[in-house]
């Protein structure tokens, strides 16, 4: 299988104004090839748009996005479509197209004009329907589909655009329990180097190699789950009690999450 | 894990062949030209009509038939016949188009303020009497008016960065608000009653005017749109999914959304000018046709000309054989029979998929 080569994304300084007002000021990000970095951090934080700047939705004020050393902003829009596929946090349900129209979109970036799909396209919209387990969804209406079936329909779409990286906006929001699991079980095994903005304290340590923490549009900490997720770290960024322990399965940090009140019978942090 | 790619079988698509539903309408469209140029206040067979533009196509003298029925079939039905296909074409093009660029299936160019721009440049013309183009002066007036719109829309949906979608709406209904308004007034100030039955005439549509003359032009300009747009169709697609998913698509939104824009202010210039205010057809049709072909621009766009011409043509024949020897002006049949079948088309999309 073509698989595309894994490959490393930076981000240098990156700061991003809307309006006039500063939401995302100078930060430095690493993601190295096949790595699955996690951005986490409380709701106005600038993980979205930061992550648009990366998807150039938001053009950068100053700083750099670049990937295997070449400037994302100034590649031609479809060549930095080739490298970057992104699960943006909007939903038009308007659309009159089916499962598989969906996620042939994904080849977008590798047609010009009048071309018409090739075997290569077919091949991989098919093998992207299988990895995501939506081939039964392909003659459905999109709009008919559930959450969950939606959104693996759009990580398929992603996977079709055959990029190596992938920018996945709060990916499991929206989801149940399962589907959460699922979603982020296929984005692991697809092998992508993947920048990803996620609520979930618990699944970001779960499904992350490093994690970095958004405040105010600065980074605060960064590193491995077991490094940044600390109870003086939750209770500083985000306001509530956490208990760390080792999830049984899995060894990875879980947290067990109280209201920030000094009362319970939870240790306050100091 | 990696398994081999299989190609995805066709009907994975979840959709039919579109090639049957291609030929009725292709099949629909022919017969239409065919009755449209047998029907009317003169009887010619319809032997008779295919003789005569054999004969005129071969570059031939007369035949065995007589002088005004040559020049009925000729000069008038086969021009006209012809122009109302251009025009339904032009207008089912251009409301898919509008419903693209403002990701909405409930909108055509009437809400983009290009209709009105173009009414109240023909309508201009025809109170004032200012004519300095002579006979072309409406059109050309028309015209004008559409393009003005457009800049005007523009200007104030698109003056700060991205042109997006409810801003063009909101821009648009404004604009043809206040236009309406103005066509209104000139109506009222001509006092002339023969004057303001024309500008009503033309108001409503009509294809009365045809001539050879009038062909050369739309076709032209349909047929460049249709190429740009058929060459920008994966953008296009790529549009109907939000401007965030274009852009990671490679497809700059507002880049985009300007030459869409653009294009349809062209179209609609052009058919206005020269069939007047003919409204539903752009609303209606893509909508219907869009049942058959989904929301995918390869095979929307094609389909929804085709069916345009095909209904257009229809209506024309309903126009001068409803209340014959009078003759009724295009639009007020295109309500007539849009409306119901606008609300049809609503409720069979309900009932389809999860709902408006």
């Amino acid at each position: 299988m073509s698989a595309p080569k894994p490959a490393a994304l930076v981000l240098d300084g990156v700061r991003v104004d809307l309006s006039g007002v500063r939401i995302v000021s100078g930060i430095d990000i690493a993601v190295g090839p096949g790595e699955r970095v996690g951005l986490i951090g409380p709701n106005g934080s600038g993980k979205s748009t930061l992550l648009r700047a990366v998807y150039r939705h938001l053009r950068p004020h100053s700083g750099g996005v670049r990937y295997g050393g070449a400037d994302l902003w100034r590649l031609p829009p479809r060549q930095a479509a080739r490298a970057i596929a992104a699960l943006p946090q909007e939903n038009h349900a308007d659309l009159e197209l089916t499962g598989y129209e969906m996620a042939a979109m994904g080849r977008t970036p590798h047609k010009g004009p009048f071309a018409a799909d090739t075997d290569e396209d077919r091949a991989a919209i098919g093998e992207a329907l299988r990895r995501t387990g939506t081939e039964h969804l392909a003659g459905r209406a999109f709009a008919g589909l559930s959450g969950g079936e939606k959104q693996r329909v759009l990580l398929a779409r992603a996977l079709a655009q055959r990029t190596p990286l992938l920018v996945l906006d709060e990916p499991t929001n929206h989801l149940d329990v399962r589907h959460q699991f699922e979603l982020l079980d296929l984005v692991s095994a697809s092998g992508r180097t993947v920048l990803a903005a996620l609520h979930d304290l618990n699944l970001a340590a779960a499904y992350c190699h490093r994690l970095y923490v958004l405040d105010g549009g600065r980074v605060t900490a960064a590193g491995t789950p077991e490094e940044v997720l600390t109870e003086r770290l939750v209770a500083e960024v985000f306001g509530v009690h956490a208990q760390v322990v080792a999830n049984p399965r899995t060894g990875r940090p879980h947290l067990i999450l109280n209201p920030a009140e000094p009362s319970g019978g939870g240790a306050a942090p100091g | 894990m990696t398994a081999p790619a299989r190609t995805a079988a066709p009907a994975a698509r979840g959709r039919g062949p579109v090639w049957p539903g291609c030929a009725g309408i292709c099949a629909v469209l022919a017969a239409g030209l065919v009755a449209s140029v047998c029907l009317g206040a003169v009887e010619v067979p319809p032997g008779t009509v295919l003789r005569i533009i054999a004969r005129h196509l071969s570059g031939g003298g007369p035949g065995p038939w007589t002088a005004s029925q040559d020049t009925v079939v000729w000069n008038l039905r086969v021009p006209r016949a012809l122009l109302a296909a251009l025009v339904g074409a032009g207008l089912a093009l251009a409301g898919a188009a509008t419903q693209t660029l403002v990701r909405n299936p409930l909108a055509d160019p009437y809400v983009l303020g290009l209709t009105y721009g173009g009414a109240v440049g023909a309508v201009a013309v025809l109170v004032t009497g200012f004519a300095p183009f002579g006979p072309a002066s409406a059109g050309i007036a028309a015209f004008a008016g559409a393009l003005a719109a457009f800049a005007t829309v523009y200007a104030l949906a698109g003056a700060r960065r991205a042109l997006a979608p409810l801003r063009l709406v909101l821009s648009g209904m404004a604009v043809t608000y206040a236009l309406s308004g103005v066509t209104s007034f000139l109506v009222l100030r001509a006092d002339d009653p023969g004057t303001t039955n024309s500008v009503l005439f033309w108001l409503f549509g009509s294809l009365a005017e045809a001539d050879w003359g009038d062909l050369g032009l739309p076709a032209a300009v349909l047929a460049v749109v249709m190429t740009v747009m058929l060459a920008q169709a994966r953008p296009l697609n790529a549009l109907l999914l939000g401007d965030e998913t274009a852009t990671s698509l490679g497809t700059p939104p507002a880049r985009t959304r300007a030459l869409l824009f653009l294009l349809i202010a062209l179209l609609t210039g052009i058919m206005v000018a020269l069939a007047g205010g003919i409204g539903f057809i752009g609303l209606v049709v893509p909508h219907a046709v869009r049942l058959l072909t989904g929301g995918d621009h390869r095979r929307l766009l094609p389909l929804a000309a085709l069916a345009g011409a095909a209904f257009l043509v229809l209506v024309d024949i309903a126009a001068r054989t409803a209340l014959s020897p009078q003759e009724l002006p295009v639009g007020i049949v295109t309500a007539v029979l849009g409306a119901p079948l606008f609300l049809w088309l609503v409720h069979a999309r309900a009932r389809d998929t999860s709902g408006l």
